[in-house]
């Protein structure tokens, strides 16, 4: 399996896109201007390894908000599958549908696997100025955690509406 | 690219504040487990775990820190802190033993029987749950397996180092043996 493209490094201006976040809902990238936004890219809703990796994260959402972090799964599955899984879940975060065109955003960002026809399990972690700060793909059956993801917020400039550190 | 290095290193050095089977700090081995008292993984572990020890023997240190996944499995917070009102009583272990024998009934008043089942003051685990007691401690375990790259329960450490195989008993003392080889 050859990855196409190579994910965005840190420093790289974050693409922007504007993605469906429910049924009639959209979330865009410009719209979170101001606050650091956490994306994590997985290759699909119910994966048993995608779930726990998004339980955890719904476990540790209280924490990334100490930042004033928002955080966005990114997979190419449609709304109606998200909502359904979101609901199994219980996340409290919005997941958005790459669907149409199929994983444009994941493209953008250089963790689309062509082959397979879904995102690679790759993090994001981007400034309130819309730089990528810090990025990390895993192997795609291991769940990163989020020891990274914290590390990196601990290095951006604490910006105003960020909790206190 | 190796995501050694990067992420899954354990964060909180084991210490004095930490609950540990088998010989002290000098073992050459130490496996440090986070887990859940609700979560059907962990309780498939436990014995496993109780295994490894067993074909390990004394070169392996055993830790258990608390990982309580709360939005999916109601009663792990209360139960985590009851093994630590247990541990308050000199029985964290067999409450911990307990907990995952009885993982199916972890109601409050469940947890407050085996207390007493085990010999402890029960008023006091009851009235250290209630005043959520040890929830500070648990909710330090949780966030110490945060920083270190937990990704799910249960998640291994073998000398320091996110164990990302297999867990079932031959992989999971392989990797054991092969850190023993390397310290000793």
């Amino acid at each position: 399996m050859t990855r196409m493209t190579t994910p965005l490094a840190p420093g790289a201006p974050a693409p922007d896109f504007t993605l469906p976040s429910a049924p009639g809902q959209t979330v865009s990238l410009r719209e979170l201007r101001g606050r650091p936004v956490i994306l994590a890219f997985y290759p699909a809703d119910w994966s048993p390894v995608c779930g726990d990796q998004m339980a955890l994260y719904n476990e540790i959402l209280p924490e990334f908000k100490r930042y004033g972090a928002e955080l966005l799964g990114i997979s190419v599955d449609g709304v109606w599958c998200h909502k359904a899984f979101a609901e199994h879940r219980k996340l409290q975060f919005s997941l958005l549908a790459d669907f149409e065109p199929k994983g444009a955003v994941a493209r953008a960002y250089g963790v689309y696997r062509d082959g397979e026809g879904i995102a690679e399990r790759a993090l994001f972690v981007i400034d309130g100025d819309r730089t990528i700060r810090w990025s990390y793909v895993s192997p795609i059956d291991v769940n990163p955690g989020a020891d990274g993801i914290l590390r990196a917020l601990d290095k951006l400039e604490p910006g105003p509406g960020s909790g206190a550190r | 690219m190796s995501p050694k290095g990067e992420t899954g290193l354990l964060a909180l050095p084991v210490g004095e504040r930490d609950h540990t089977q088998g010989p002290g700090g000098n073992a050459p081995v130490t496996l440090v487990e986070y887990g859940d008292f609700e979560c059907p993984h962990c309780r498939q572990a436990y014995p496993i775990v109780k295994e490894v020890r067993s074909r390990v023997g004394p070169r392996l240190r055993f830790v258990f820190r608390h990982f309580p996944l709360t939005q999916i499995h109601p009663h792990a917070q209360h139960a985590a802190e009851a093994a630590e009102a247990a541990g308050a009583q000199g029985a964290f272990w067999q409450m911990h033993d307990r907990l995952f024998e009885r993982q199916f009934a972890l109601e409050d008043e469940n947890l407050i029987e085996y207390a007493v089942e085990l010999g402890l003051d029960g008023d006091r685990v009851a009235g250290e749950l209630a005043a959520h007691t040890h929830k500070a401690r648990v909710r330090e375990d949780f966030m110490s397996g945060v920083r270190s790259g937990v990704n799910g329960t249960p998640t291994f450490f073998i000398n320091g180092a996110r164990h990302d195989q297999s867990w079932a008993v031959d992989s999971l003392t392989a990797a054991v043996e092969r850190a023993v080889a390397v310290e000793t």
